[in-house]
């Protein structure tokens, strides 16, 4: 049961960021798709639910060829995927929202409070990380901006501090010669996965790895680099041999849990698999 | 904690509330508007059986606060019949069978609206992929997939007031 909270609806963001720097035990909600279940839950009972849903100064999707994507908190998952400047830019981020959760979930939920809540099995942020995107976010006194991959600090855990919110993704423009591609597993499509794996794959002019990102979706606490696959990989060219030893290094180098789902041995072995897939795919991509 | 007053419009009415902000879309619509054609499953953003439309899109309303919804046209399994006739979606439904316990129909015709509101000549695929979020225990889903293609189809043509 929802415990007793009292709602707070500002006009506009400023608004919203003076009302949630005064008021202490508060949570933002966005469309509540995560944050309702955890207060049904009773994992949480904030005193004080702001909502910010209805600001429209959030809800945008921004792209241009040299400054990137950008998109505001409030964008609902269903706007990303369903945006043709994403589609053509981004391909990778419309598949990724094609199988996050199901089509209502897509309708209410949004990109900054799926993020925000920092679930380790949520799908966004791998994509995101791998596609190098950046996080701002700010409090009545101002903004920072960081890599996404330094948002996250632990399970359901963020850098946020109080008073804070997520207010806008950045990625930057696609390079030439680069595609990314993202796969969860899961036994229901509209389920959480029960890992994840995304690439991202940049070549140079004679077709040899210039720059390379992976990253695990639910293999431990935050979304994770596997930084020693990635080294591996640079300035080498098209090689399904290497592709599985990036694979195996991705299987070694997690902290997966055991539960209901899936045992920690399996989560390993299919993160092995999913990584040395996603390479492949991205790399036959980037060389068109 | 403070009582809300809030303005739902549900299937072209307004009903003006006197809520706890806690109170959920569906508890809204059951049991202080009193329809209760949308029902209440899992309550946690799985099952789909509350599902209604807000502005045309569905979403689940045990997961959406019913303050949030202000604003918003609603619409529930009572409003999609017009002047005492059925929905073609609904008279598809019944045609196909695609109906056992009736649990999930309210939700999963809900759905169907909304997938043929945004895409009116789906594919089989688009159609599944268009209810994965709704779970129907009985039917097997193959005489719910059938009663979207009869409506795309063609096969019901709307009844014009």
């Amino acid at each position: 049961m929802i415990h007793d909270f009292t709602y707070l609806k500002p006009g506009s963001l400023k608004e919203a960021l003076a009302m949630y720097a005064e008021h202490d035990d508060c949570k933002v909600i966005c469309g509540g798709q995560s944050l309702l279940i955890v207060m049904r839950q009773g994992m949480i009972s904030p005193e004080y639910v702001l909502d910010i849903k209805h600001i429209k100064e959030l809800d945008y999707i921004k792209f241009d060829p040299k400054d990137g994507l950008r998109i505001g908190a409030t964008t609902t998952h269903r706007e990303i995927e369903k945006s043709d400047v994403i589609k053509k830019n981004y391909p990778v981020l419309v598949e990724m929202e094609r199988k996050l959760a199901s089509v209502q979930v897509r309708n209410w939920g949004t990109i900054g409070g799926n993020l925000a809540h920092a679930d380790s099995a949520g799908d966004p942020a791998p994509v995101l990380i791998a596609l190098d995107a950046e996080i701002t976010v700010g409090n009545k006194d101002g903004q920072r901006t960081m890599p996404l991959e330094d948002f996250f600090v632990d399970y359901f855990e963020t850098v946020l501090q109080k008073g804070e919110i997520v207010l806008e993704v950045h990625v930057p423009a696609p390079a030439a010669r680069s595609a990314a591609a993202y796969q969860k597993f899961n036994l229901l499509e509209s389920d959480m996965g029960i890992v994840a794996s995304a690439a991202s794959v940049t070549l140079d002019e004679n077709g040899a790895c210039k720059d390379v990102r992976i990253v695990l979706g639910n293999a431990g606490p935050t979304p994770r680099r596997v930084k020693r696959a990635e080294e591996l990989l640079k300035g080498k060219t098209y090689d399904e041999a290497l592709f599985a030893e990036a694979g195996k290094i991705a299987s070694e180098d997690c902290e997966p849990v055991s539960d209901i789902h899936a045992s920690e041995e399996h989560r390993r072995h299919v993160l092995g698999v999913l990584t040395k897939r996603m390479l492949k795919k991205a790399w036959e991509q980037a060389r068109g | 904690m403070e009582k809300k007053v809030v303005v739902l419009n549900v299937n072209g009415i307004d009903y003006e509330l006197y809520i706890n902000p806690k109170t959920l879309l569906v508890e809204a619509i059951r049991d202080y508007i009193g329809l209760t054609g949308t029902k209440r499953g899992c309550d946690t953003v799985s099952c789909g059986a509350c599902t209604v439309l807000i502005n045309g899109m569905s979403i689940k309303s045990c997961s959406v606060l019913a303050v949030q919804a202000e604003g918003y046209k609603i619409t529930t399994i009572e409003g999609l019949e017009k002047n005492g006739k059925l929905a073609p979606i609904q008279e598809a439904f019944l045609d196909q069978g695609a109906y056992q316990c009736g649990f999930c129909a309210p939700g999963m015709i809900m759905s169907s609206q909304a997938l043929l509101n945004e895409n009116p000549n789906p594919t089989e695929w688009e159609i599944r992929e268009g209810i994965e979020g709704n779970i129907c225990r009985c039917t097997g889903y193959n005489s719910i997939v059938r009663a979207v293609q009869a409506v795309a189809s063609g096969k019901y043509t709307e009844v014009k007031s």
